[in-house]
């Protein structure tokens, strides 16, 4: 296999607060190819957009303290320079937030904003630029770009605002895209607008994509491989048929069951996860997902590994056996179902 | 068929109606607009189901509900509670009402006074109802964080130390201490995380059944609401365009917006969701200010024809008289079309069937 893309070993953050080191991030490993889509998944606190923002050297907290390496395109990002950065941020790498109605500044024109971007990594004119953001507002389907590009951002309603982020995001045509809960503040069917969107984009540009949502539904619609984490780890990391189909994890399928699912009929209750995520100051010795656990056991004391247990490159972080999990997964999941067929 | 003497129904809204006025200038004030954010709906609720309320942000889903709660006045039309007009009240005439209908709200970050304690925020209800003395109050209070999963002592501690899936439980603990009758949940789940909503949903669902209460479930979540409720009504622009029971509005929706919305939601299987076909509606929500004529719901239609820009379509009965829809084009009649009044026949067609 050639290099990867985009490569995170062991990526260690924490923060230091009044209340002691909050462990944002726990060791987090992950590899991207080209052309390739990851979604990262997990409740909040898990340290999925730490994670990205880390990546991104975007956390300037005083307090934060950063261990591990993040390889893009063979080069540390974590010892470039604040100025060698800047310039992979946006050209090369994009980022797109959660928050389309607070990350466009409220006070400059749409347009501006979008060729103040392309200026800033490409020697163009000003009208030159302009030209650029009204095709780019084009291309992500907002309508008479030519006379919206002179709009402020609060002409635009919400999906319309991630829209100028993502022609934004795609203005330097990056080779990597990172969305960060891109469509968790947007109706379902403008989200469905949205996705389809970066799916277009990602086969026109061929960049890379890592999709950080809550939604497994999500998910399953977009990403390539899929990594789960919870409490600052990827507890269980494989490609999408992998995760949805064969998955090993007692957390991920707590989370595949508590979805209330329109494409099952209905359960007579949900099967929630018990209890709440730990604090990070104070995680839990052993596995972090251990006190939830219905499968715990005396191994659990220890911390688990994320390894390829049941092959083909399909890891997990769980001390229980590939062939336990196998006996339990359907009734942890779907109780009810198994309860009928029994 | 929806029978107005049916004595199982616990409220009944007519004809709802609720504008909101745009105002321009400081001294001399004057309407300019109006946000038409409820415009002539009307539904009922039966003793002891769940009504889920769906539709986009906008919609006037949260409005209706704060309508029907009495926290907007009308505009127009009428909110029957028990057989009682509640909708002109006073605000003491409404007091006793307000002890049978209670409301859970959205955030619950916000929706919990911060300097005050637990205890205080679900005794609060009690002592404005003058329900008992000191020691019989606290004796509820714990009653109560006991029946919402909490432990009784927490009753001296502030909001800020219980999580989201916690406070939306004092939420409802607030909401259940004067025994009310019926529960609007405005987005009760929709702040929190996957694996809490679970708890909470369940958490609502043995609630119904221990204490028969009734609910309006106000979500933006198809999955939820379905999950939850026995009837749905789907909202759009201010308007109710399909009420159907829960399993049938999945199955066979009428309405082209519940297709399309149904077919937006994500589905947590790759396979399923890469085979099957998704309608994905052009452009945003038209301006609840200035409504397109006819449908609402017609420039992002994609069975529109003229008659849909022309003349508004009525809420009538399909199939099994329990789905009601609003459309000239409906859709999934074919299983049972016998049942299916013509839609087409519009105006001379009745309201209410």
């Amino acid at each position: 296999m050639d290099q990867p893309l985009l490569e995170v070993r062991n990526l260690k953050v924490s923060f230091r607060t009044e209340d002691g080191v909050v462990k944002a991030v726990g060791g987090v490993s992950f590899t991207l190819s080209e052309g390739e889509t990851l979604g990262i998944v997990g409740e909040s606190g898990s340290g999925k957009s730490v994670t990205m923002m880390s990546v991104m050297r975007l956390i300037f907290d005083p307090n934060a303290r950063f261990e591990g390496e993040v390889i893009y395109k063979g080069k540390d990002l974590m010892t470039l320079s604040r100025d060698q950065m800047r310039k992979i941020r946006g050209s090369e790498i994009a980022m797109i937030f959660q928050d389309p109605m607070t990350s466009l500044n409220p006070v400059y024109r749409v347009g501006w904003q979008i060729s103040e971007q392309i200026r800033e990594h490409e020697q163009i004119s000003k009208r030159a630029a302009h030209g650029r953001a009204i095709e780019l507002l084009g291309a992500v389907g907002i309508p008479h770009p030519r006379e919206r590009v002179d709009d402020y951002p609060h002409h635009f309603s919400g999906g319309m605002r991630q829209r100028v982020m993502i022609a934004m995001a795609l203005s330097c045509s990056p080779d990597l895209l990172i969305a960060d809960e891109p469509t968790t503040a947007l109706d379902v069917t403008i989200q469905a607008q949205i996705l389809n969107l970066i799916k277009k984009l990602k086969d026109d540009f061929g960049s890379a994509v890592i999709l950080i949502t809550h939604d497994m539904g999500v998910v399953a619609d977009i990403a390539d491989r899929v990594a789960v984490m919870y409490a600052g780890r990827v507890v269980e990391q494989g490609t999408k048929r992998d995760l949805f189909y064969d998955a090993q994890h007692p957390y991920t399928w707590g989370l595949l069951g508590s979805i209330a699912r329109l494409d099952r009929p209905r359960p007579r209750r949900l099967t929630a996860i018990q209890g709440l995520p730990p604090s990070l100051i104070t995680l839990p010795g052993g596995c972090a997902f251990g006190p939830r656990c219905p499968h715990r056991w005396e191994k659990c004391d220890e911390v688990p590994e994320l390894t390829d247990k049941v092959g083909g490159g399909h890891l997990d972080a769980c001390h229980l056996s590939p062939g336990q999990k196998r006996d339990r997964r359907e009734t942890a999941i779907h109780p009810e179902l198994s309860e009928e067929s029994a | 068929m929806t029978v107005n003497g049916d004595e199982n129904v616990l409220l009944r809204a007519d004809h709802v109606k609720k504008y909101f006025p745009i105002r321009r200038g400081i001294v001399l004030q004057h309407e300019i607009a109006r946000v038409h954010a409820v415009d002539d709906v009307s539904l009922e609720v039966r003793a002891g189901e769940t009504l889920g309320l769906v539709g986009e942000s906008g919609c006037g889903k949260s409005t209706l509900g704060r309508c029907i709660i009495r926290l907007h006045d009308l505009t127009g039309g009428s909110v029957i509670f028990e057989g009682r007009d509640i909708s002109r009240l006073s605000r003491r005439a409404l007091r006793p009402v307000r002890r049978e209908m209670q409301m859970v709200f959205q955030d619950p970050y916000a929706s919990l006074n911060p300097r005050k304690r637990v205890g205080t925020i679900i005794a609060d209800p009690l002592r404005i109802h003058h329900q008992g003395d000191r020691g019989q109050i606290k004796k509820r209070v714990q009653e109560l964080l006991e029946l919402v999963g909490l432990s009784p002592e927490h009753l001296n501690r502030y909001p800020h130390e219980f999580s989201g899936g916690q406070r939306q439980r004092i939420g409802v603990a607030r909401a259940l201490a004067l025994h009310p009758k019926l529960i609007i949940a405005d987005e009760p789940v929709s702040a929190l995380d996957v694996s809490i909503r679970a708890q909470v949903i369940n958490l609502l669902d043995d609630l119904q059944e221990e204490l028969h209460l009734t609910y309006i479930f106000i979500a933006h979540d198809l999955g939820v609401v379905r999950h939850v409720s026995d009837r749905i009504a789907v909202m759009y622009l201010g308007k109710i365009v399909e009420v159907s029971p829960a399993e049938e509005l999945y199955q066979r929706p009428v309405h082209p917006y519940t297709e399309a919305l149904l077919s937006a939601v994500p589905i947590p299987d790759p396979d399923l969701s890469s085979r099957r076909e998704q309608i994905v509606l052009e452009g945003d929500v038209p301006s609840p200010i200035m409504p397109p004529s006819g449908c609402r719901f017609h420039p992002r239609c994609r069975y529109a024809t003229e008659i849909c820009a022309q003349q508004e379509p009525p809420l009538v009965a399909h199939g099994s008289g329990r789905h009601l829809a609003a459309c000239h084009h409906p859709l999934n009649l074919g299983a049972d079309p016998a049942a299916s009044v013509p839609s087409s026949a519009a105006a001379s067609a009745p309201e209410q069937t």
